[in-house]
């Protein structure tokens, strides 16, 4: 797609039940996939998958919020909002790959962390906050791909590393267009001019320094294989410390506001 | 978002009163909670706290750090930082210049050291009066600042939390300040330093899911709001509503997310005896 396409046709593009989802990349990318489950503490969140695989004989974890493609299936999957086992299972995961020294790859596609008592009950906000702060710290690489809806915290949970690419018709954002046009303009039927406004596009995101690269979608999954690839060897050849170094760097520069002029 | 706050009432009844000389615009206030009509000298030399039904009432930065921190002894940092506007949104500056005549404070959070009984502390105060509290990049800068700050001069870190979450108006640039200061925080970590988390009414949204949720001891406020969803939100989602009590403080501390809560009068000693504790 080109330039040309208005910010809100992206995000129903992103949204497309008929567009590839986190296990479509998975098993196309990756040889031998074995999923893994449950937080080990209370259970098994359908809405996050993971387990482990090899690329080019690379062993790698692999994490990815999951959205259905029927009504049914998106029953399953919590239409692809994590509950804090879902956080906490990816966490689980990724300290595993830290122990066994192999490379994390996170899928993000979600409409957020899922608001609901249960959630809350069982802490979403420390659920995220803590793999907010272990990712910052892994000593292993992370790539993270933005395939579809990637919303706020519920993104951010499995979306610290060290390179962050996004599809070209994915978005990123702090919350929904729609949520933002009720917020903010108080009128939700402003949600296009939200979608804009935002800044949530992977052309915008790259602009303000908060993505690394734009996957085309001509053809999504070998192009996302490409990319994947191409960073992984990249990261590898980094030392640990460099690793970790970089990534609080990477983290550090993003919205450092400005002295006041001294009249 | 968090809309109850302390609701300014005009007494206009000059006779039946007998300190009806007082009986002046601002001079009183309601509580929200028991509806008690309250001199507000009264309350703010309670820490403000409802002299009648216990209600902790959302207090200033400025007097948060006046409880906590030894008289003369707070040094502000960064009090000069400022937002780029990260998304250009319209209306957000202005917006911002409003809100710093109105409150006289700039943006949400003050950070600094000072003492506590002595002991010299690496502080962060949320202010919810400004723009909710929420996290913006001067937020999420200043507190990373401090942290690093900390880290170098060995100082413990206390935050105290108040924010309706990310600051929807920097767009992504505000979520991302959940990532740079959780970072920051494992830093923090490592170097072995301790970092009390105190959550006030309301924390909630993107403070939650970072850095008031990684305390080595998180304390709170009683009756404060805390969670990640707004309640509203889940209310629309699970279509009920929802029972008494939820997502209040003593919630927390039932379901495991929350060490201790500490009435505002006993902050500071409580502060000061944790901090002994771990030898600063
Ligand atoms: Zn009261």
């Amino acid at each position: 797609m080109s330039d040309k396409i208005e910010e809100w046709d992206r995000v129903i593009e992103a949204r497309k039940p008929e567009r590839p989802k986190a296990l479509d990349y998975i098993n196309y990318i990756f040889e031998d996939f074995i999923e893994m489950h449950g937080d080990r503490y209370f259970g098994d969140d359908k809405a996050v998958i993971g387990g482990i695989a090899s690329i080019e004989n690379i062993p790698v974890t692999v994490i990815g919020e999951q959205k259905g493609k029927t009504t049914k299936e998106n029953m399953e999957r919590n239409f692809g909002m994590p509950n804090p086992e879902g956080y906490r299972k990816a966490l689980r995961l990724m300290k595993q790959a830290e122990k066994f020294n192999r490379p994390i790859i996170t899928f993000i596609d979600t409409p957020g962390a899922y608001p609901g008592l249960g959630a809350e009950e069982r802490g979403q906000g420390e659920a995220i906050a803590k793999n907010l702060l272990e990712m910052s710290s892994l000593e292993v690489p992370i790539i993270c791909v933005v395939i579809g809806e990637g919303s706020s915290g519920g993104a951010l949970a499995i979306g610290v590393g060290d390179k962050i690419l996004m599809l070209e018709n994915s978005i990123y954002s702090v919350l929904s267009p729609e949520g933002f046009a009720s917020i903010l303009y108080k009128d939700s039927s402003l949600y296009k001019k939200a979608a804009k406004e935002m800044k949530i596009t992977a052309k915008d995101l790259k602009k303000l320094g908060i993505i690394d690269e734009i996957i085309k979608e001509d053809n999504i999954l070998e192009n996302t294989k490409k990319a994947i690839l191409k960073d992984l060897k990249e990261l590898l050849k980094l030392n640990k410390n460099e690793l970790v170094e970089n990534r609080y760097n990477k983290y550090r520069r993003i919205g450092k506001g400005e002295e006041d002029d001294i009249k | 978002m968090v809309i109850d706050k302390i609701k300014k009432v005009t007494v206009i009844d000059t006779k039946a009163n007998t300190k009806a000389s007082d009986m002046m615009v601002g001079k009183w206030i309601k509580c929200d909670n028991c509806k008690e009509i309250l001199y507000k000298e009264d309350v703010r030399n309670n820490y403000s706290v409802c002299p009648n039904c216990g209600k902790h009432f959302r207090l200033s930065s400025r007097r948060r750090i006046a409880q906590i921190i030894d008289d003369g002894t707070f040094e502000e940092t960064d009090s000069n930082l400022h937002t780029t506007d990260p998304i250009k949104f319209e209306g957000y500056t202005q917006k911002i210049k409003l809100l710093e005549e109105k409150t006289k404070i700039k943006e949400a959070v003050k950070t600094g050291f000072g003492k506590i009984n002595g002991i010299n502390v690496a502080i962060a105060v949320m202010d919810a009066n400004f723009l909710m509290g929420s996290m913006g990049e001067v937020v999420g800068e200043k507190i990373t600042r401090l942290i690093e700050r900390a880290i170098e001069k060995h100082l413990p870190l206390i935050i105290f939390c108040a924010s309706g979450g990310a600051r929807m108006q920097e767009g992504m640039v505000s979520l991302m300040q959940m990532a740079k200061t959780s970072a920051a925080l494992s830093k923090l970590n490592k170097a072995g330093l301790l970092y009390i988390s105190v959550l006030t009414d309301p924390t909630t949204g993107g403070v939650t899911a970072s850095f008031a949720s990684l305390g080595d001891i998180i304390l709170a406020e009683p009756k404060a709001l805390i969670g990640f969803a707004g309640p509203r939100v889940i209310e629309q989602t699970i279509n009920q509503k929802l029972p008494e009590g939820f997502q209040r403080a003593e919630f927390l501390l039932e379901h495991g997310f929350v060490d201790r809560i500490v009435e505002r009068k006993d902050m500071k000693e409580e502060l000061y005896r944790i901090l002994k504790l771990h030898n600063y």
